[in-house]
């Protein structure tokens, strides 16, 4: 059964912009993105918004929606009250471009900033034999979609704009985690680097991002707060840094 | 302008747009965290009723009692090395070991979650910017300390073992045969078992114990006890609250019952 809906949308670019009221119709099962898409349809011709796939596994629908960082397309308009105003802006933490439409460059620049996997030299790449029960941990982390959701939410960057040159965020920190946790991965040092080119420190676990990620990854339990221990092992456990010096070998 | 009100960001003046009641969850949280604070204060520094003789209960917030003003019945063994005078100052035997509990829960990974946000705002809540100009996080002292969780996570397993064994001493009646059973023996119980799951759910024990390997397939027993404690961990949380209320618990009946304001109910 279609119905009247009120919706709030952020409208504007990086020199000005405000929330436009609006009133659209909604069909029984929808999603916020596809009410935004009848809005642009039948109200606003040049509404600018990012999307893909509709279903969750792209991360291009990524926004605000009464002020939670989420995904449109995943977002059911029967979630909200009869009454209540949708209200829908843009990710805060990134660049304006236009309207819902950011500019999510930083988190490419990130991505680029984690060296990738090193293969053992005597392994050729159709040798390498992995167990099960040695990559599993990683492929919590393979399911990341690339929303930035997390990203977004997060207080170190979201609040203070000059972190964001010392800090990588908490879909590179699953990154580093999945790279340290492999067990064939050959390349040293990513704990330190974690610490010291990524950032690792200055998250203090408040668990925003794991919040609102859509493939409810475990980002703090799971890959953070295991990277922050590792880095204890080589960088504030004295016994442990002895331990290694003796055995010759950074952690395990 | 720093944060969202940032010059590239979109331009919106709300510090949040949230509409549901995020504020709820930290002013929770603070409340239950200050009350425990204050009455655990008071408590160190009365420096009396943590023992009663009778029933063999001692509070968890004086035990292991250290000082040469303990009682021989509440030391471990009549060890009480250190002096309960100092510069004329009687001082509690609280004071002596409190620093270790309280370490262990001020660097846990979940408390450090729960004050960063209720008493630090660092942020509030999610998606709500925070009230500070600057931020460095764990990277700078003071809270670089967090990464010595670890030492207190030990320390912690040293004080389960002394708190399960007050709790299997009180399993005596006044005349000190053994196989009596009273409210206060299980009250003990309950806190030494509430701690253990709290010590065991820890993340440094899950790192510990198998989570710092790359090659679980090399270690299997590491693998299957670090799989039991990632089940634990998950309800690290729950835990973390079922102690600390279970140790208050203990800690305010133990009270009563050595100032004679409740009896100590035996079953049997
Ligand atoms: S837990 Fe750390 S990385 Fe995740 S949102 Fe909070 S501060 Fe950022
Ligand atoms: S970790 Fe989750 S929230 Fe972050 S980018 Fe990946 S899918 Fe999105
Ligand atoms: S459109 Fe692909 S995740 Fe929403
Ligand atoms: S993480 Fe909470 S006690 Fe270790």
């Amino acid at each position: 059964m279609a119905r009247n809906i009120k919706l709030r949308i952020w409208r504007g670019d990086s020199t000005d912009g405000g929330l436009k009221d609006v009133v659209v119709e909604a069909n029984e099962g929808e999603v916020v993105l596809d009410v935004i898409h009848r809005v642009q349809a039948t109200q606003m011709g040049d509404l600018a918004v990012r999307w893909n796939c509709k279903a969750g596994k792209c991360g291009s629908c990524s926004m605000e929606i009464n002020g939670k960082p989420r995904l449109a397309c995943m977002t059911q308009v029967a979630s909200f009250g009869e009454e209540e105003t949708i209200t829908v802006t843009p990710l805060r933490a990134f660049p304006i471009i236009k309207d819902l439409v950011t500019n999510v460059s930083f988190n490419y620049r990130k991505a680029m900033e984690v060296p990738a996997y090193e293969h053992p030299k005597n392994l050729a790449p159709g040798e390498a034999r992995m167990e099960q029960i040695d990559v599993e941990r990683s492929q919590e982390f393979r399911k990341c979609i690339e929303c930035f959701l997390c990203q977004d939410v997060c207080h170190v960057v979201r609040d203070h704009e000059e972190n964001k040159k010392s800090f990588a965020g908490p879909r590179f920190f699953i990154r580093i985690a999945e790279l340290d946790m492999h067990p064939l991965d050959t390349l040293k040092n990513r704990k330190k680097a974690a610490q010291e080119e990524h950032g690792l420190g200055m998250c203090n676990i408040t668990k925003c991002c794991t919040e609102v990620c859509p493939e409810h990854i475990k980002i703090t339990d799971n890959a953070i707060i295991p990277m922050k221990e590792r880095v204890a092992d080589i960088k504030y456990d004295p016994v442990r840094w002895l331990g290694s010096k003796i055995r010759k070998r950074e952690g395990l | 302008m720093s944060g969202v009100f940032s010059p590239t960001r979109a331009k919106i003046k709300e510090r949040t747009l949230r509409t549901d009641k995020w504020w709820v969850e930290p002013l929770l949280t603070f409340s239950v965290l200050i009350s425990f604070v204050i009455y655990a204060t008071f408590r160190a520094f009365e420096n009396k009723y943590y023992f009663d003789k009778e029933s063999h209960l001692i509070s968890p917030f004086y035990s292991p009692c250290l000082s040469d003003s303990c009682d021989p019945g509440a030391t471990l063994a009549n060890f009480t090395p250190v002096s309960s005078q100092v510069f004329n100052f009687a001082l509690s035997p609280a004071l002596i070991i409190l620093i270790f509990p309280l370490g262990f829960r001020m660097t846990c990974y979940y408390y450090r979650k729960s004050y960063y946000r209720s008493f630090w705002m660092s942020p509030p809540a999610c998606a709500v910017a925070e009230p500070h100009k600057t931020y460095t996080g764990e990277t700078r002292f003071p809270l670089i300390i967090q990464n010595a969780h670890r030492y207190f996570f030990y320390a912690g397993l040293v004080f389960n073992v002394i708190l399960t064994y007050d709790a299997i001493i009180s399993y005596r009646n006044a005349a000190g045969e053994w196989g009596h059973v009273s409210v206060g023996s299980l009250v003990l119980t309950l806190s030494a078992a509430t701690l253990w799951l709290y010590s065991m759910s820890c993340h440094t024990c899950r790192h510990t114990i198998g989570g710092r390997l790359k090659n679980f397939s090399k270690h299997p027993v590491r693998y299957k006890l670090w799989s039991w404690v990632s089940v634990l961990n998950h309800s690290h949380q729950r835990y973390a609250w079922f102690s600390l209320a279970a140790v208050a618990f203990a800690d305010i009946y133990v009270r009563q019952v050595s100032s004679g304001a409740w009896t100590n109910f035996y079953f049997f």
